[in-house]
């Protein structure tokens, strides 16, 4: 009876894994170095669409390549212990490169020189480790970049209107969340004691949290005309919060992102303007830079910033102020994930 | 009633035999032998994953394997505890996290700090423990009530206490990192030996004494154990601070795994090891279940994890796996429960 239910139970994994045996076509006895080359990626978490998109980005890049992509993840943003125990299963089968986006930039280092000092070429994606180390190369946005295109625009969209700002931050301690903040404010030419700053909440980069935020902020202060969001769930929430308020349409609202949730509200005139990164190229860039590893032992140049800026995009549909932007048919052509 | 509840329950804890000295039912089988169940399920998976994948198969990867469940094995040794009186224990992974925090800030700087560092935390954990004991057994509170409400409270107090990642430097916190050869392949590092050690000791513990046979009276039937004698509150107690302390060796594993930690981390350690407990044939409703047979789940899982990305399969089927796991096992659990009476 335990011998038949354990039997019954292991049948789907086994089942799976026969799947994916026939389907990568391993051949019998053929050893590590003579089979494809396998890629690891670790995203921080696999319910992220912005990480999905990366996946499947490198998934396909992987394929054309001619090369094998496992796909890992954390269990959530923050948490070293279970991408750690993702790397040393990729170590273990076999890997030839790893690319990560840290959980955590500083406990993750030491994982990651293991890695190296077997030979292993690793890369950072969307995330930097600690003082670069641990890794051969970076692919990111520049964060501050992206806050200070966010400051601008909403501060060419308030014109001469005096701002009262309200700021929806990530979570404290995230180093993501501290650049975008310091350089919204930057390109809104303000500073963390100006007292155009109504006030300030956490939400996790959550849509509901974001709504609470927002709801909050306002009662405390009903003049706010200007927001500033981590991302674009944080800032559908806000907008819902304004909506219900009758201020959505006194009100600039900014945000970073460009998943194609976010741009379709960019177009719905939900957002006034979003600042769009582009994951599915840190995972294009970085298998590629695996591939050419494993070819001739080639590592790519970083230049003195400590990593390899990725880009960003201003997208709106109202161009303000002589800033560069997009508009959201391109956005919609360009963004990541899938518009809901 | 209670009578045959108290027989079954020292049955349950008996140490696994198969020498079958009495004509038994399949179900009965089970029933006095919980860790059967999983322990098939552990060989039946690392069969299969070795016969289907070209590196399973491996002293590095089984070493790697052991190592991986040090934390989420010890702190499932408490989890344990805390299910057998029919508790459950949902702040666990936050006890420790905030007992590795202690210890890193206490610490920083001066390995001379460590070792005196390390029993600040261990304080830490078993008081955190006393105190879920307390509202437990003194107020009569539902421990899932009462380790949620510490959840949350200690959550608030890491990142209140520190926001950032805090690294700890080489030296005693870092031993368990260490290790040597055995059975010359095979590397086996400290905390393995010791999580192995753990989970002989408190195996001993529950099956060879007193104390043990009154954890198991108090899940089974707390109102009968009291009648018998048995004073069910100290119980209560000593099973909560236990598991505490038990939580401050995991974060001394942790730091054998990773001489790093923040407030972040380990957020789902608590549903990890519930679901290890759960796995290894240790019943929800308290009074039965074995230490063995969690270990075996914790391994069970991690064997998954390790097996599918040999495979190259997509993780999310290892989350899939494992929820029918969980639900297979009280099923199990609860149809041999019928059987056997």
């Amino acid at each position: 009876m335990p011998l038949a239910l354990a039997a019954v139970l292991l049948a789907v994994p086994t089942a799976l894994a026969g799947c994916s045996a026939t389907k990568t076509g391993d051949t019998a006895g053929s050893s590590d170095s003579g089979g494809t080359l396998k890629i690891g990626l670790v995203t921080k978490t696999d319910s992220n669409p912005y990480f999905v998109s990366m996946r499947d980005a490198a998934t396909k890049e992987a394929k054309a390549e001619g090369a094998e992509l496992i796909a890992k993840a954390g269990t959530a943003d923050g948490d070293n212990d279970s991408q750690v125990t993702a790397v040393e299963n990729l170590i273990a089968s076999g890997v030839k490169a790893i690319l990560i986006t840290p959980n955590d930039s500083k406990a993750i280092v030491p994982t990651l020189k293991a890695a190296q000092a077997k030979g292993i070429f690793v890369a950072a994606l969307d995330t930097q480790t600690d003082g670069n180390q641990g890794v051969d190369a970076t692919w990111a946005t520049d964060n501050t970049k992206a806050g200070e295109e966010q400051g601008a625009y909403v501060k060419a969209a308030l014109g001469s209107t005096a701002p009262v700002l309200a700021m929806l931050d990530l979570q404290p301690g995230v180093s993501v969340g501290d650049q975008r903040h310091a350089g919204f404010l930057t390109g809104m030419g303000l500073t963390d004691d100006s007292p155009e700053i109504a006030g300030t909440q956490d939400t996790s980069g959550d849509q509901a949290k974001g709504q609470t935020a927002m709801e909050n902020l306002l009662q405390k202060n009903d003049a706010i005309n200007a927001v500033y969001t981590i991302n674009e769930p944080a800032a559908i929430g806000a907008y819902t919060a304004l909506k219900n308020a009758g201020k959505d349409t006194t009100t600039v609202l900014g945000s970073i992102d460009g998943g194609c949730t976010g741009v379709t509200a960019v177009k719905d005139g939900k957002i006034a303007a979003t600042v769009m990164q582009f994951p599915s190229k840190m995972a294009v860039e970085g298998v590629k830079a695996a591939v050419a590893f494993a070819k001739d032992g080639t590592k790519p140049t970083v230049p003195a910033s400590g990593y390899i800026d990725t880009g960003v995009q201003l997208i709106t549909d109202k161009p303000l102020g002589g800033l560069e932007a997009k508009d959201t048919t391109w956005g919609l052509q360009n963004c990541w994930g899938t518009a809901s | 009633m209670s009578d045959s509840l108290q027989v079954a329950s020292e049955k349950a804890a008996e140490v696994p035999d198969t020498s079958g000295t009495r004509a038994a039912t399949l179900a009965d089988h089970v029933f006095r032998n919980p860790v059967l169940g999983p322990l098939s399920a552990l060989v039946l998976a690392v069969v299969a994953f070795s016969i289907l994948t070209e590196n399973f198969a491996s002293v590095d990867n089984f070493s790697l394997i052991l190592q991986q469940s040090v934390v989420v094995g010890t702190l499932a040794l408490g989890q344990t505890l805390i299910v057998l009186t029919g508790g459950i224990d949902l702040a666990n992974g936050a006890i420790m996290v905030l007992g590795t925090l202690v210890v890193a800030k206490l610490a920083a700087g001066s390995t001379g700090a460590q070792v005196p560092a390390l029993f600040a935390g261990l304080l830490v954990c078993a008081a955190l423990g006393l105190v879920s004991g307390l509202i437990v057994s003194k107020l009569g509170l539902p421990p899932f009530i009462v380790t949620l409400g510490l959840l949350t409270i200690l959550q608030a107090a890491s990142r209140l206490y520190t926001k950032e990642t805090v690294l700890v430097d080489d030296g005693p916190l870092t031993l368990l990192s260490k290790g040597g050869y055995l059975f010359g392949q095979f590397q086996v590092t400290t905390g393995v030996v010791v999580v192995l050690i753990s989970v002989a000791v408190l195996h001993y513990a529950l099956t060879r004494t007193a104390w043990g046979r009154h954890v198991y009276a108090v899940g089974n039937n707390d109102l009968a154990a009291k009648r018998t004698g048995i004073n069910v509150n100290r119980v209560l107690l000593s099973v909560y601070v236990l598991a505490g302390v038990f939580y401050a060796l995991a974060a001394l594993q942790a730091f054998g795994r990773s001489p790093a930690t923040s407030p972040n981390a380990f957020p789902t350690a608590n549903l990890d090891t519930i679901t290890a407990v759960v796995i290894g044939g240790t019943s929800l409703f308290g009074g039965r279940g074995t230490v063995v047979g969690t270990y075996i789940g914790a391994l069970i899982v991690l064997v998954l994890q390790s097996g599918l990305t040999q495979a190259g399969i997509d993780p999310l089927y290892q989350n899939i796996v494992t929820g029918v796991l969980v639900i297979a096992a009280v099923a199990l659990d609860t149809v041999t429960r019928r059987k056997a009476r």
